[in-house]
Parts: C-alpha cells; sequence; structure tokens
C-alpha cells in the first residue's frame, strides 16, 4: 500500500492513488453561518490523515458529518465503495469506521474488560432471543474476552480488567476507548483530539499505538491541535478554515503554506510557522 | 400524655393484615410493574410515566379475549401479550430518538388516553365503559386445581381456592420474570443495555443500534406490565378502566425505588415492603378513626384511604433527594446523572 | 449591575399589573349573582312534520342518554306523549344529552345525522334545552348542508379560542420553567388548582376558611368576598407558591446537584402528594364559584358568549400581550429568554441566571393560578383539575415548541380550537383524547414543534 504521498499535488481536493473515503459538495449551515463547506477531499487508504485548523474552522463538524454524529444539508459521502450519506454511526461502525470522542466515553459502570467486550461485533449473545439462552453465546463470549484481554495487554492494561472504568485516570480511559474501537475490527479509525488533556508521558504512548495501527493497515483520520503530534506521526495533511479546505499536503510542506499561515495567524507573514513555539491552543479548547 | 389508646387497637390483626398485604396480590401486580419498569428505567433508563397503561393493556387484552373474541385462556393471554407489545411500538417509534423527557410526557399522556377511551361511551360496546369487563374470570376459574370453597395456606397467610389459585400463578409469573431478567442482563445483550443508559453515542460509536435496544427493552417491560395487569384482572374478577388511573405508575415507581433501582430483584422486595407498610399505616389509621381517637371532623375512614396517595407523593419525593439508591441499591449505580 | 433599577422596575410593573387587572374584574360588579338551588333538568322536544298531514307532531317513545361533562353517565328517559323527555341533574353545568337514533319513529330521522349529541348549559336552578332536528324521509333527502355548519364551526372556534388563552396562561409557566431550568414541572397542574382552589376558598370563606376563629369578622376575613377580589388574592397566593417552590424545593435541589431525571419525578411525588390534600380539603364533588357562574350567553354577531367568558377571555389575551411585550422590551424579559437559549452564554454575560429563574417561578405561579381560576369559572372547580390541564398542557407546548412562552401561546392556541372543532367529529367526551394523539403524531412530523429548534430535541 502507497504511504508515500509526496508525489502527490498539494491542492485542497486533490484525488487520491487509493482513496477509502470520498467526500463530495458538502455543505452544513447553523442558522446563517456555513460550518461546513467542502467541494472535494479524498483521504488514502492505510496512511494517517491528520485534520486541523484554527478554531472555527468547522473540523469538529465535519468530522461529525463524516463519523454518522450529525446530517449535511447537501453533499455525500463514499466509505470504502459504499455511499454512506445519512447512514447512523452504529451502521457506519458494523461497516467498519470507528471513532472515539474528545470527552472520552469510558463506560465507567461496566468493568474495563466488560467495555472491551462490547466493542466486538457480531456477537450472538446481543440478540435479544438468543441471549436468553447461554449455551448459544457462552463460546464466542469466551472467545471475544481472549480478543479482548488480547488487545488489553498490548496496551498494558491488562492489569486493570476488572476495574470498573470509572475507577480509571483520564490517561488510562484514552487508551480503553482506544483498545476498546479496535475490537470493532475497523478499517477506519477516527480520531477525535485523542491527545486532548493527555499528559505529556502518556502521549508518546498514544502516538506509537497510533502507529501501530498504521502497521496494521488500518487507515486513521485524526482531528488535533497539537502540531507536535501532527508532525510526529501524520503521513498527510488537511486544513481547514471557515469551514473549507484551504490546503493539503505532507506535514512539512504546510507548516510553509502562505494559506495555511494566514488562517491561523490571520495576517500575512513572511515566515514559516514555528511549530515549536506558540501556536498551540489550550488542549481541550472547544470549537464550534 | 394517655397511652392507653394503645390497648384500644387491635394490633395483631393490623400485623396479620400486614404480612398477608404483603404478598398478596396487589403486591404482586406492584412487583410485576415495577420489575417491568426495572428493565425500563433500571436497566435502559427510559422514563416510562405510563406503566400503568400497560397494565390496562394486558388486563383489557386478557379479558378482552374472553369476553369479546370468546377465545380460551391461553390466547387471551397471547392477546393481552399483544396489546402492551403494539402499546410499546406507538409510544417508542415516534419517542425512542428524541429525548428522554419526551419519553416522559408521551408515556403518561398515553397511558390517561388508554384510561379515557377505555371507559367512553364510544368504545360501550367492546369495553363497557366505567362498569368495565366482567364476565372473562370463567375460563380461568375452570384451570384452577384448587377447591374453590377451601381454604389454603398458614397463620395469617390464607386464602380461598380461587384467590389461593390467582396467588400461586402470580409469584410463579413473579419467578418466571425475575429469572429472565437476570439471565438477560447477564447476557451480552444486557451488556449492551447497560452501556446505552450510561452513554448512547458511545454505544452507537461501536456499532450498536441505541434505538433499537431501547425498543425491546420497553417492549420487555411493557410486557412484564402487561402481565400485572392480567394478575389484577385475575385477582378482581373485573377490568374497570377506573383501576388504571396515573398515579398508580407513581406507585410502581415507588416501589421500584424504593427496592433500589438497578438489580433484579428489589423490585419485589420493594413491592412487599411498601405493601406492608402501606397496610400497616391505613388499617391503623382505620382503627384509630373508629375507635375514635381522630376525630371524624379531621379524617373519616374513607379519607384514611386517601393516606396512601400522600405517603406515596412525600415518599416518592423524598427518596429522590436524599437516598435515590432505595434500601438495596448502590448509589454509584444510580445513574441519575443528568445527560 | 442590572439588579436594582431591574427589580424596583419589575415590583412596579407587577403592581401595575395588579392595579390593571383589579380594575378590569370591577366590571364583574355589574352581574349579580343568584343563589344556587337543585332543580336542575335536561329537556329537549322531539317534533317533527308528518308528511302527509303536514302538520308539525311530537315524536315518541325516542330514548336519549344524558352524560356529563367527563362522560359520566347521568340519566336516560324516553320522550312522552307530546315528545316531551326530561332528565334531572346533580347541578348545574354543561351536559350531552344523547338521541338514539333507532329509537326514532318509522321514517322518521335526524336532519344531522353525526351529530346525534346535543351539548346542553345547565343553569342553577334552570332548565337546559337541548334541540335536535328532526325530519321525515322528504326533508332528509333535501337537507343540503352537511353536519358542519359553518355557525357551528365559528362557535367552536371561539371556545376553543377562549380556552386556548386560559391554556396558554397555565402553559407559558411551564414552558419557562423548562427553558430556564431544563425541568419539566409535573406538579404544574397542581399551581393551576391552587389558585383555583384558593379563589374558591376567598369567594366562600374569606381568611376565616383557614383562621377559624375569624368567623363572624367582617369580609374577607369573615366571610367570602365577590370573586372579583378573590381572583387576585388567589394570583398572589399562586406567585407566591411559585416563588416558594423554587426557594425552598428546587433551588437547594440545584445547588445539591441533583440530576434533572431525580427533579422530575420528585415533582411527580409531589403532585400526588398536593392534589391528595387537595382532596382532602375540597372534597371530590365539583362545586362552583358563588358570582358570574349562571349567566345566559348573550348573542354577538354569529355566536352566543357569556359576558364572563368575555370578559376573562379579554383579561387573559390583555395579559397575555402584556407578558409578549414583558418578554421582547424590558431588561428581566429579554434576560429570560437569554437564559432559556443558552444559560452559560447568558451567565457568562453577567445575568443573574439565579434571580432570572426566580422570577419565572413567579410568573408562572401566578399565571397558573390566573389560568385555574378563569377555567374554574368557565367549567367548574374541583380537586383534579390540575391533571387533566397539564396533559393539555403538554400537548401545547410540545406543539408549540418546548422551552418558549411564544411556542406555549401558538401550542395553546392550536389545542384550545383543535379541541373544541374536533366535537364535530368524535365524541365530546374523548375531545381530550383528540389533543393527546394530536401530541404523539406531533412527534412524529416535527419534534421540535411549530417554533421550537431542532436541537432541543434529539
Amino acid at each position: 500500500m502507497p504511504t508515500d504521498l509526496s508525489h502527490l499535488d498539494r491542492i485542497p481536493g486533490v484525488a487520491k492513488p487509493d482513496p477509502i473515503l470520498v467526500v463530495d459538495n458538502m455543505r452544513k449551515r447553523f442558522g446563517g453561518i456555513v460550518a461546513v463547506d467542502v467541494d472535494h477531499l479524498e483521504i488514502q487508504r492505510g496512511v494517517i490523515t491528520a485534520l486541523i485548523g484554527p478554531n472555527g474552522a468547522g473540523k469538529t463538524t465535519f468530522f461529525n458529518v463524516l463519523t454518522g454524529f450529525d446530517k449535511p444539508d447537501e453533499g455525500s459521502t463514499v466509505f470504502d465503495g459504499n455511499i454512506i450519506d445519512k447512514v447512523r454511526p452504529d451502521v457506519l461502525a458494523k461497516r467498519g469506521m470507528v471513532r472515539t470522542f474528545q470527552l472520552t466515553k469510558a463506560l465507567t459502570k461496566l468493568a474495563v474488560i466488560e467495555n472491551m467486550k462490547l466493542g466486538a461485533k457480531h456477537q450472538r449473545g446481543e440478540n435479544f432471543l438468543r441471549a436468553l439462552i447461554s449455551p448459544i453465546w457462552r463460546d464466542q463470549e469466551h472467545s471475544i474476552e481472549e480478543r479482548g484481554d488480547a488487545l488489553l495487554a498490548r496496551f498494558k492494561m491488562d492489569h486493570m480488567r476488572d476495574e470498573y472504568a470509572g475507577s480509571l485516570s483520564g490517561g488510562q480511559r484514552k487508551l480503553l476507548e482506544m483498545s476498546r474501537s479496535l475490537m470493532t475490527d475497523p478499517t477506519l479509525v477516527m480520531l477525535d483530539e485523542p491527545m486532548a488533556g493527555v499528559n505529556p508521558a502518556l502521549k508518546q504512548s498514544l502516538l506509537d499505538h497510533v502507529r501501530e495501527l498504521k502497521d496494521e493497515g488500518i487507515s486513521v483520520v485524526f482531528v488535533e491541535h497539537d502540531m507536535d503530534v501532527v508532525q510526529g506521526i501524520s503521513d498527510w495533511v488537511v486544513v481547514m478554515a471557515e469551514g473549507a479546505i484551504i490546503a493539503e499536503g505532507p506535514p512539512e510542506s504546510i507548516a510553509e503554506n502562505k494559506e495555511v499561515i494566514d488562517a491561523y495567524l490571520g495576517a500575512h507573514h513572511d515566515t514559516p510557522l514555528d511549530l515549536d513555539a506558540g501556536l498551540e491552543t489550550d488542549s481541550g479548547e472547544e470549537e464550534e | 400524655m394517655d397511652f392507653s389508646f394503645v390497648f384500644a387497637i387491635d394490633w395483631g390483626f393490623i400485623f396479620d393484615q400486614s404480612l398477608k398485604q404483603a404478598v398478596d396480590i396487589n403486591a404482586i401486580v406492584y412487583a410485576l410493574a415495577a420489575i417491568g419498569l426495572n428493565v425500563h428505567f433500571g436497566y435502559a433508563g427510559l422514563l416510562n410515566f405510563g406503566q400503568v397503561g400497560f397494565v390496562a393493556m394486558g388486563a383489557y387484552g386478557m379479558g378482552l379475549g374472553i369476553t369479546y373474541w370468546q377465545t380460551n385462556p391461553a390466547l387471551a393471554v397471547l392477546i393481552g401479550i399483544i396489546f402492551a407489545v403494539v402499546f410499546a411500538l406507538i409510544l417508542g417509534v415516534p419517542t425512542l430518538r428524541l429525548r428522554a423527557d419526551y419519553l416522559a410526557i408521551v408515556t403518561i399522556a398515553a397511558a390517561e388516553i388508554v384510561r379515557l377511551m377505555a371507559r367512553s361511551t364510544a368504545m360501550r360496546s367492546i369495553t363497557r365503559g366505567a362498569e368495565g369487563l366482567n364476565e372473562f374470570i370463567g375460563p380461568f376459574r375452570e384451570l384452577n386445581p384448587f377447591t374453590p370453597s377451601a381454604e389454603y395456606g398458614f397463620g395469617p397467610f390464607v386464602w380461598s381456592g380461587n384467590r389461593f389459585f390467582t396467588v400461586v400463578v402470580g409469584w410463579t409469573l413473579i419467578g418466571l420474570f425475575l429469572l429472565l431478567v437476570w439471565q438477560l442482563m447477564r447476557s451480552p445483550w444486557g451488556r449492551v443495555v447497560k452501556a446505552i443508559r450510561e452513554d448512547e453515542e458511545a454505544a452507537r460509536a461501536l456499532g450498536k443500534s441505541a434505538y433499537w435496544y431501547k425498543l425491546q427493552a420497553l417492549i420487555l417491560g411493557g410486557v412484564i406490565g402487561g402481565f400485572a395487569g392480567m394478575v389484577m384482572a385475575l385477582g378482581n374478577a373485573t377490568v374497570q378502566p377506573d383501576f388504571f388511573v396515573a398515579p398508580l405508575t407513581f406507585f410502581f415507581w415507588l416501589v421500584l425505588i424504593l427496592g433500589g433501582v438497578g438489580r433484579v430483584w428489589s423490585p419485589v422486595v420493594g413491592s412487599i415492603i411498601f405493601w406492608a407498610l402501606i397496610t400497616f399505616i391505613q388499617n391503623l389509621g382505620r382503627q384509630m378513626v373508629d375507635d375514635g381517637l381522630i376525630p371524624t371532623s379531621i379524617m373519616d375512614t374513607t379519607q384514611v384511604d386517601q393516606i396512601r396517595f400522600w405517603v406515596v407523593g412525600a415518599a416518592l419525593a423524598l427518596l429522590m433527594v436524599f437516598r435515590p439508591q432505595g434500601i438495596f441499591g448502590s448509589r454509584e449505580e444510580m445513574a441519575l446523572d443528568a445527560n | 449591575m442590572t439588579s436594582s433599577l431591574g427589580l424596583a422596575g419589575l415590583g412596579r410593573r407587577l403592581v401595575g399589573v395588579f392595579v390593571l387587572v383589579a380594575l378590569m374584574l370591577g366590571l364583574f360588579a355589574m352581574f349579580a349573582p343568584p343563589a344556587m338551588a337543585d332543580n336542575e333538568m335536561v329537556r329537549t322536544r322531539f317534533v317533527y312534520t308528518d308528511p302527509e298531514s303536514g302538520e308539525r307532531v311530537p315524536a315518541v317513545g325516542v330514548l336519549v342518554t344524558v352524560d356529563d361533562s367527563n362522560g359520566e353517565f347521568v340519566g336516560e328517559g324516553e320522550s312522552d306523549a307530546d315528545g316531551v323527555v326530561e332528565i334531572p341533574v346533580a347541578g348545574p353545568g354543561v351536559y350531552g344529552m344523547t338521541v338514539d337514533p333507532e329509537s326514532l319513529p318509522e321514517g322518521v330521522f335526524l336532519l344531522d345525522v353525526e351529530r346525534a349529541t346535543a351539548l346542553v348549559e345547565v343553569l342553577p336552578d334552570r332548565t337546559g334545552q337541548a334541540i335536535f332536528q328532526l325530519g321525515n324521509e322528504d326533508e332528509v333527502g333535501a337537507a343540503a348542508t352537511g353536519r358542519v355548519t359553518a355557525r357551528a364551526i365559528v362557535q367552536l372556534t371561539v371556545e376553543g379560542l377562549k380556552f386556548g388563552v386560559f391554556l396558554a396562561m397555565a402553559a407559558i409557566g411551564l414552558s419557562l420553567i423548562f427553558g430556564t431550568t431544563g425541568l419539566i414541572n409535573f406538579a404544574h397542574g397542581e399551581l393551576i388548582g391552587w389558585g383555583m382552589l384558593w379563589a374558591f376558598m376567598f369567594n366562600f370563606y374569606g381568611f376565616a376558611g383557614i383562621f377559624g376563629f375569624m368567623e363572624g369578622w367582617p369580609a374577607p376575613f369573615g366571610s367570602g368576598v365577590n370573586l372579583a377580589l378573590a381572583i387576585p388574592i388567589a394570583v398572589l397566593f399562586g406567585m407566591g407558591f411559585g416563588w416558594a417552590a423554587d426557594r425552598f424545593v428546587f433551588r437547594p435541589m440545584r445547588i445539591r446537584g441533583v440530576s434533572l431525571i431525580a427533579a422530575m419525578i420528585v415533582t411527580l411525588g409531589l403532585s400526588i402528594l398536593i392534589r391528595y390534600v387537595y382532596l382532602f380539603l375540597f372534597s371530590g364533588v365539583p362545586r362552583f364559584y358563588r358570582d358570574y357562574t349562571a349567566q345566559s350567553a348573550i348573542d354577538l354577531g354569529p355566536i352566543q358568549i357569556t359576558p364572563k367568558d368575555l370578559i376573562t377571555a379579554g383579561i387573559s389575551v390583555a395579559i397575555l400581550i402584556f407578558i409578549g411585550l414583558f418578554l421582547q422590551q424590558t431588561r428581566m424579559g429579554k434576560a429570560m429568554r437569554a437564559v432559556s437559549d443558552d444559560r452559560d452564554l447568558a451567565e457568562s454575560s453577567g445575568i443573574n441566571v439565579q434571580r432570572v429563574i426566580s422570577v419565572v417561578w413567579v410568573m408562572g405561579g401566578g399565571l397558573a393560578a390566573l389560568g385555574g381560576v378563569f377555567i374554574g369559572l368557565s367549567e367548574q372547580v374541583s380537586w383534579n383539575i390540575g391533571f387533566r390541564i397539564l396533559l393539555l398542557i403538554f400537548a401545547a407546548v410540545v406543539l408549540g415548541g418546548l422551552g418558549t412562552a411564544y411556542g406555549a401561546l401558538v401550542g395553546a392556541l392550536v389545542v384550545g380550537v383543535g379541541i373544541q372543532l374536533s366535537t364535530l367529529w368524535i365524541p365530546t367526551e374523548l375531545k381530550n383524547v383528540g389533543a393527546l394523539v394530536l401530541l404523539i403524531i406531533a412527534l412524529l412530523i416535527r419534534p421540535q414543534g411549530i417554533l421550537g429548534s431542532k436541537q432541543r430535541v434529539g
């Protein structure tokens, strides 16, 4: 699978060799404000794509629409060859697109291992009638549990398997949510500000896990504010401002992109963005 | 103060009555309705303020099966179940995609619609208006293995044959449904439902259709409520619309909360405790009025029966503020966080 | 800060409203209250034109049944040799007399087949007349108009609007309480009952109703006062109740962190408690106010309306307009709308949310009380009208848009008119059911209501 996209033109809406997600003519308005105004976007399969932009750029709304948690006023999206307009998130998850949330949604009243088991697909025991008869689902439940334990071990959380998720720290919940989403056997993982509120020690660990996803052939799209992270792991960066995509390209090219600099700083600058200083907005800051 | 009044009261009678009522048909009906409500709210987080409507559906369905469609008892019970399922669909389909409050409003209104329609003159040919259904009990009585004229039981727990039959059937149903709920909640289905209750979006992000599971829970809890209605019908040998007034739903809620939301058996315990207490209070009150300890200028015997409403209303309000987990629930499990 | 000027201004405005209302109610003093008695009856006479002789002859042996306004069976009878049937009823009120068309003589039919039930208002010590048009075979064939006459539509619409404005007053409070606090107040019906019953008490007993020792003192202490004076007192009590409910029940709960769902259940518990205390104190028998209850309808163009209905509806409209202006123009009104829209945003703009909520409860309590009295005057005073009205309020606010005052108003008018017009097609006893069915349908099609915004819903 090609991960070297450096030969592609750095134009918003540029076609990708093997897109897993294609968006066309997507618009969404809130009252009088245009929240999303995307003509064309293709997400390459098997790479890590970052979606960045200043506050109010519409990234979150766009992200929600892509993952089925919001409806566009117009536009179409094709996921893995299938049109997914107006498809609900649970159906998307069944088809292989899973998302995480900026404010982690670890199910606090379930044990960690139960959280994991929840993620598995095609569970016989989740059907009302079959649930009544244990023998029908017991074996499957065991194998799911083994998978869950294996994933937890990979994320170094196996010692916490029987704890209620409510007793986990913030960082541990992040790991739980990520590992849990992998139980759905996804082809595309959509991460909503995965580093929000995460301490630096954990950040590295999370980054490694995201890279592992790519090694397994899973496509990743993530929304982020933290430019270090973007530089660190993304293969491709998409920049949004005022609802539209203003730039696309490998991470190095974005730092020097005039449009991007203008969008972030709101003025004309000749110097490239200094990514190590000052650009980081407060992590966890909300945007519309 | 003169405590001699203590001797004027027949405590033995009051205690006997309280113990008996704790396991008699009323307690069974409330327990079943509360088990259904536990599925709705305790496990699925659904705000069903119209459980009395499900109870009515089960009762009328079963009664009409005999009086209107003239079938046998088994089919009549099935009709009762179908009525409850249809009711759940009518309530759930429009509202389960909306906020929880809307289900609350719709269910309370729908239950009242059921009562008003049942007692209307327009439906008189079917539901017999305010007098209700009275001729369905025969086929059920024929199934009774016990001798109607004999007495069964011991101590204060004595019933005549027909009533004893209903009591036995009722407790059997309770046992069956407790088993059913227990099994479901420990299964993956139960896991999904619990997840949806806590955070619907998280569950949907993992591929679970929140709407579909909530609908199933609504149907299940509603059918169990329907069975409560059937036991009520058997116990009273009549089905009248004014049995199913709105406050009754909140008696069920009190029983549920008293026992402790979210535990399999707590609705049953809640019902037993509730009925023991209420019977105690009411009998005490009645005797005190009869003996003149409470002057009739303050309260007469019919008004004593209204005490239960004050108790329920006040208890509901106080419990929700000071001890929402009831007796056996755990505060952490009591997921009443405003979302 | 906006506080002191806002509060003083608010206080002045409230006093102003009071004076205005009291003055308008003074109009009532023009109508003398007759005494109550027990000789009420519903009566009708069946005649038709005999096709051979062309003379008007009585229809004998026609069966009728009479139900009261709750749909409860009252009595039945058969027309005598003069075509007359009279059925005694328990007291004044609105009754429905239903004809059994099968019992009509051979060849005689109801001209208006769909309306086999006629509504009759029975005044104290009077006989209410029901009118049924009968026709023979020739006439029925020639009947041009359908069951629905323009006149009936206009009359019912007016009655619907009248009830609608009463309902609107009661509903605005609930909608605003939801908008500003997120709480659905299931005890709102009891706020309505509160006003209705206090007005009754002051109408009949004065303060002596509570403080027995005052018996014999001059009114309003020892005995009752004219309803026109009892009403402002009841509204005051309503405002007080609303204020106290927020101050001593709901604000402590908010501070304590009790969730909204728990708070809802608290309101449910309280509503049951309060309603059955009402039953205990008032008894289950519906009663009527002493004054202005019995009035004949006057003709006003195509419609018939009693003076009391005209005046109470007029006052309600004035108050609703005032509320509308209040919400639009005054600081407090705008603050209310801001808090309803987005509480956090309002708070960070410097609005004292706690005070806004308090005002909302006071206003809601007063409006509900007034609505309660007017409804009680228009229909009857009873302990549990609150619950029935609550369900109609739900229908109104869902239809109009939960959380906005204007939504409550629009929804209430739609519900009011809808209920009355529905009686053209469905039996009167089920007219409230129609509103509730409408509620469910509205949720299917447009859950945010006519005026609501979509985000409040999903």
